[in-house]
């Protein structure tokens, strides 16, 4: 986190970690941590051809939660590994003021859906039983 | 407003317990509050669930004392356990702790009753064989 710090510094303001200091270094924990709201983050990345600037929301919990969200989405769509990722900000935003129809399409308090293709995945099955599979 | 059952390996401690969904954060996950049955509020994976027929009729993302009064009110604890699938699960749960002891003596339960039956057949194929001869 602290060298982080400074990699981001330099980049904003003439200042390296020999001529500057850290003060503290403390967690921010969510203030409402089980309230749902729509985070919108702002970032700048390198792809294979260039770098751009891009603005993605998504709904989560916490802002940490919204932001891991990210580098995994960004991984997944467009390759990008979380060395080439700048998150810029992240920032809550209210309901109207949400620009993609995927945040959007959960504005509603009607909401429903179903859950298709339900499968059982097994995933801790034990490896030495006395019943077959 | 829908209360399911949450069922997974690998939150085994809340495994079985009854939730309410509150809200639906996005397309994977809900967020879930079980006050009258132990489970903090927290964001769970929607195939973690299983849905029951019960609901409660609460505003979305109501808090939890109005979430416990709504369940508390629509009973939803008793109407479950009195569930024929609260009962098999129930059943399930006491075969696999029966002892050698308790197999036994259902063992002998099962024979006891099964003669009572086959008599039973047994006149009743009886009477079928008169009857045709």
């Amino acid at each position: 986190a602290k060298s982080r710090f400074w990699y981001f510094l330099s980049q904003l303001r003439k200042l390296k970690k020999a001529t500057g200091e850290i003060v503290s270094v403390s967690r921010v924990y969510e203030k409402r941590p089980l309230a749902i709201k729509n985070f919108g983050i702002w970032l700048r990345y390198n792809s294979r051809s260039g770098t751009h600037n891009m603005y993605r929301e998504y709904r989560d919990l916490t802002a940490g939660k919204a932001v891991t969200a990210c580098y995994r989405d960004m991984g997944a769509r467009h390759r990008a590994r979380a060395h080439s990722i700048h998150i810029i900000k992240v920032e809550e935003i209210a309901a109207s003021k949400c620009r993609r129809p995927n945040t959007l399409q959960f504005h509603n308090s009607k909401i429903k859906f179903p859950l298709t293709h339900r499968t059982n995945h097994k995933l801790h099955a034990p490896r030495i039983t006395t019943s077959r599979p | 407003a829908v209360v399911s059952t949450q069922s997974t390996g690998a939150h085994g401690d809340d495994k079985g317990k009854l939730v309410a969904i509150v809200d639906v954060i996005d397309q994977n996950r809900a967020l879930v509050d079980g006050p009258c049955s132990g489970v903090g509020r927290k964001d769970i994976n929607f195939k973690a669930l299983h849905l029951t027929p019960f609901t409660i009729p609460i505003a979305h993302s109501a808090r939890s004392g109005a979430v416990r009064k709504a369940w508390e009110k629509a009973e939803v604890t008793k109407k479950w356990s009195e569930s024929t699938w609260a009962k098999k699960l129930a059943s399930r749960e006491k075969r696999s702790q029966l002892s050698d002891f308790d197999r036994f003596k259902l063992m002998k339960a099962k024979q006891a009753r099964n003669r009572i039956i086959n008599i039973e057949f047994g006149k009743l194929r009886n009477a079928a064989r008169k009857a045709k001869k």
